[in-house]
């Protein structure tokens, strides 16, 4: 590595996607000298390319102070950061299509308010048809969070990002980190153009993030997966909010523009080393069956692309926001399963909070990356 | 959906798609060409086997040279799905399609990519007014319905198509208000280096200076070295605003036209929604200012087994499409063992050299036919993508943000995004940047391009 290293910071952030240009913009605003490194270019992934579902609903127990937490920034995105994001708080809706089924939310309601979590209501089916008169008849029910929405993915990650930016933090595009190395207490990072170092580093680097953890020798179980959505042309407005399935994998918004994002943990294909997402169709047949059952009137709409993002996925299902068990200065948060979208500027703020008071305003213990013990190396 | 398998899928029935299709069959290998037409020719051949003798007159010799090859194919044994239009090839070698509102698909050995070539995008004021039409466009209603314009068209631009067309016109008896050419002297200047080697293509390039005789015999104005084009619009009967008249200028002379049809032209390029679909590398060609696909001198992409063939991998024109899908078809007769490659290589030989020959008068008629850069790089109010409405001034305004290439203008601004998946508007969108960037347009790249590749709907892609 050579020693006259001339791109100083106080914190290097490795990941441009919305976690990483969010820390970035948490951690700016508090003064600190920020360098993001991204290997494509800012958004170019996950977080450029996702559903853009503002969703506290159906998240797991642990994540929910998170959510709960991101989503008053949410509400109060263009007095933080200068933009809407295409924000709009259109409510998400989890549809039930049978009795078994509708029972399933009730259960799920009843375990949230036992933790004193009232985010979530259970609706019944007149009250269902009476937000979304187009839904097919055959719903029972559902799960109703009337504050949360959704927003444009890439515009969001490109609007912390000039935030950040306008608070003296740097971005390189282009710029992929091949190794990280600390030596005393200071960080590097090799790229192709140069190294980089800093008081501490924060990796967010999505599904590319697991290999940076095993340079540290903390391996993490984390692997990626091409997340699928498809999206059609444009259609007049039949339905406000995001929904959800419970009996079947769905999400499903229709866009300002008239468009309609249709998804739901689709499974592709993620080649990593290509850096590429690709489709299979053949698994978006149920998508497409599940949407016209819902929305017969559907049938003839045409779709315009269908794509596939990186996404980094756990075996527990949750991210890693946790500080290095195994060196200093150095603070992760990836892996989120396909759900990061929503708890991107909140969890930025908590990381913002890891590096510069050495503890975060909620509990972090379940997302440790120690959590998964023993992990056998790759 | 259950797939077929196949050892060659060929998508597209034009001259190199049925050359191909035509060769291995007759080798023994099972062969299925899809094409989206209802009969097989292709844009250049379209609707050959149904034409009759007063459409062949008028059309011309070039175009009953289709004939014969589309005779040959019938006779190849090779299976044929007309009205297919393909969604998708991945590069495993699925084939996706869609037929009669149904979804099927092949499981090949080998795809060859035989989709040809689309017209130029030529973004100048007032192109997308109702009553503006490509010649291209134009000429397809002529071929398979023999319908011809209302009212003496425009003909505006430049390259062969757009002169075979006015010709074809003349023969029709079709009047023609006026031939506006952007081709200036210094363009004629710049072509002559190449004429020396053209000269060897002697017939194709004479039939081109008869086209134009034809035209001026004929009476048709013709105005020389147009630039400043804009098309004017104005209220028609329904009261929509549509194509009224052209105005241009002639070495700083303004000019103005009345005219209800104008017809545009500024050359073809090769349609590479497959190519890139399937993420194989491609160079920006100068001297035709398109990407073409990399490949090696078979055909093949490098995405194994996936060849392209015809103008699709640049263009070359028809004759150069047939040799070239017959040579992809050796290679692949080859690669699945029914020749050894000497015999390859023999029967390879003369095709290449008519390959070559074809290809001759390419750095002619690409350096005379160079499109000019106020018409491929417009002024700021002119829509470049016509889907979702982003003007030229929008790109550059979002390229000021920082935006670097074609994918992030989709993300800023919707470009690119809309129906047509980037066909209209892909390569005005890479030099608008490449421009504004001042970056060669290598460097700014091209839509990712993400299928379905044509139209399916939900209720298709379910099955129902």
């Amino acid at each position: 590595m050579n020693s006259a290293v001339a791109n100083e910071a106080d914190v290097l952030v490795i990941g441009g996607g919305l976690h990483g240009s969010s820390s970035a913009f948490f951690l700016a605003s508090r003064g600190a000298r920020v360098t993001v490194l991204e290997a494509d270019y800012v958004g170019r992934h996950a977080s450029g390319v996702n559903a853009g579902g503002v969703r506290t609903l159906g998240r797991p127990l642990p994540e929910i102070p998170l959510a709960l937490m991101s989503r008053e920034i949410w509400h109060n995105i263009v007095e933080t950061i200068g933009d809407d994001a295409g924000f709009v708080a259109s409510g998400q809706m989890k549809i039930a299509e049978s009795e078994a089924e509708l029972d399933e939310c009730r259960a799920r309601v009843a375990l949230l308010e036992a933790h004193g979590f009232a985010h979530e209501k259970i609706i019944d089916r007149a009250s269902v048809l009476e937000l979304e008169p187009a839904l097919a008849p055959h719903v029972t029910g559902a799960i109703w969070v009337e504050q949360d929405g959704y927003a444009l993915p890439y515009r969001t990650t490109a609007a912390f990002r000039r935030a950040a930016q306008a608070r003296e933090a740097v971005f390189h595009e282009g710029t992929p980190v091949q190794r990280i190395e600390q030596r005393g207490e200071r960080w590097y990072a090799q790229t192709p153009s140069g190294t980089f170092s800093a008081g501490h580093l924060v990796v967010t680097a999505g599904a590319w993030a697991g290999e940076l953890a095993q340079q540290v020798g903390e391996p993490v179980p984390v692997y990626p997966e091409g997340l699928m959505l498809m999206v059609t042309h444009r259609v007049a407005p039949f339905c406000r909010s995001t929904l959800g399935a419970t009996g079947r994998p769905l999400s499903f918004k229709q866009f300002d523009n008239g468009t309609v994002v249709i998804g739901g943990k689709l499974i592709g294909i993620a080649d990593l080393p290509g850096r590429h997402g690709e489709v299979d169709f053949a698994r978006l047949v149920r998508s497409a069956n599940t949407v016209v059952d819902l929305f017969p009137h559907l049938r003839h709409l045409g779709i315009n692309r269908a794509w596939a993002g990186v996404e980094a996925l756990t075996s527990d299902s949750l991210p890693v926001i946790s500080p290095s068990r195994r060196a200093s200065n150095l603070t992760y948060s990836f892996g989120y399963c396909a759900s990061g979208f929503q708890l991107g500027p909140g969890c930025g703020k908590l990381v913002s909070e890891l590096v510069l008071d050495g503890v975060a305003s909620l509990p972090l213990d379940a997302f440790a990356i120690d959590r998964f013990g023993a992990v056998a190396t790759a | 959906m259950v797939a077929e398998p196949v050892d060659v899928a060929v998508i597209g029935a034009g001259p190199a798609g049925l050359a191909c299709a035509t060769r291995a069959a007759q080798a023994g290998l099972s062969v299925v060409l899809l094409d989206e037409q209802e009969t097989v020719g292709g844009q250049i051949y379209r609707a050959i086997e149904r034409s009759d003798a007063q459409r062949r007159e008028i059309l011309g010799p070039d175009y009953v040279a289709g004939a014969a090859l589309a005779a040959e194919f019938a006779r190849s044994g090779a299976a044929y799905v007309p009205n297919a239009s393909v969604w998708q090839v991945t590069r495993e070698r699925s084939v996706h399609y869609l037929k009669d509102g149904k979804v099927g698909s092949f499981e090949a050995k080998r795809v060859v990519l035989a989709t040809g070539a689309l017209e130029r995008p030529f973004p100048i004021p007032g192109w997308t007014l109702p009553g503006v039409l490509t010649a291209g466009a134009a000429q397809i209603l002529l071929k398979s319905a023999g319908e011809v314009p209302m009212e003496p068209p425009v003909l505006v631009g430049c390259g062969p198509l757009l002169y075979l067309l006015g010709w074809q016109y003349v023969r029709a008896g079709v009047p023609i208000r006026a031939l506006v050419d952007t081709t200036r002297n210094d363009d004629r200047w710049r072509a002559k280096r190449h004429l020396l080697s053209a000269l060897r293509a002697w017939p194709d390039l004479r039939k081109g200076l008869q086209l134009i005789r034809t035209l001026r015999e004929a009476g048709v104005p013709i105005h020389e070295a147009a630039d400043d084009l804009r098309i004017e619009g104005a209220p028609g009967e329904d009261g929509t605003e549509r194509a009224h008249a052209l105005s241009f200028s002639v070495r700083g002379v303004p000019q103005r036209i009345e005219a209800n049809v104008i017809l545009l032209h500024q050359g073809v390029v090769p349609n590479t929604q497959f190519s890139w679909s399937l993420r194989a590398a491609h160079r920006w060609d100068d001297a035709q200012l398109c990407f073409t696909p990399q490949t090696d001198s078979w055909g093949e992409l490098d995405v194994t087994g996936i060849f392209v063939a015809g103008d699709g991998g640049g263009i070359a024109g028809a004759k150069a499409a047939q040799a070239q899908g017959e040579v992809t078809a050796l290679a692949i007769i080859a690669q699945l063992e029914a020749i050894d490659q000497a015999t390859r290589d023999r029967a390879a030989g003369p095709l290449l050299r008519r390959l070559a020959d074809a290809r001759r008068i390419r750095p002619f008629l690409d350096s005379l036919y160079r499109p000019r850069d106020e018409n491929r790089v417009p002024q700021d109010d002119v829509v470049v993508c016509r889907c979702e409405e982003v003007s030229a001034g929008e790109v550059r305004r979002i390229v000021a943000l920082g935006c670097e290439g074609p994918n992030q203008a989709k993300s800023f601004g919707r470009c690119g995004m809309g129906p047509c998946q980037g066909r209209m508007c892909g390569l005005t969108v890479t030099e608008l940047i490449a421009d504004a960037r001042k970056v060669p347009p290598a460097s700014v790249g091209y839509y990712r391009i993400r299928p379905p590749i044509k139209p399916l709907t939900l209720g298709e892609l379910a099955g129902e």
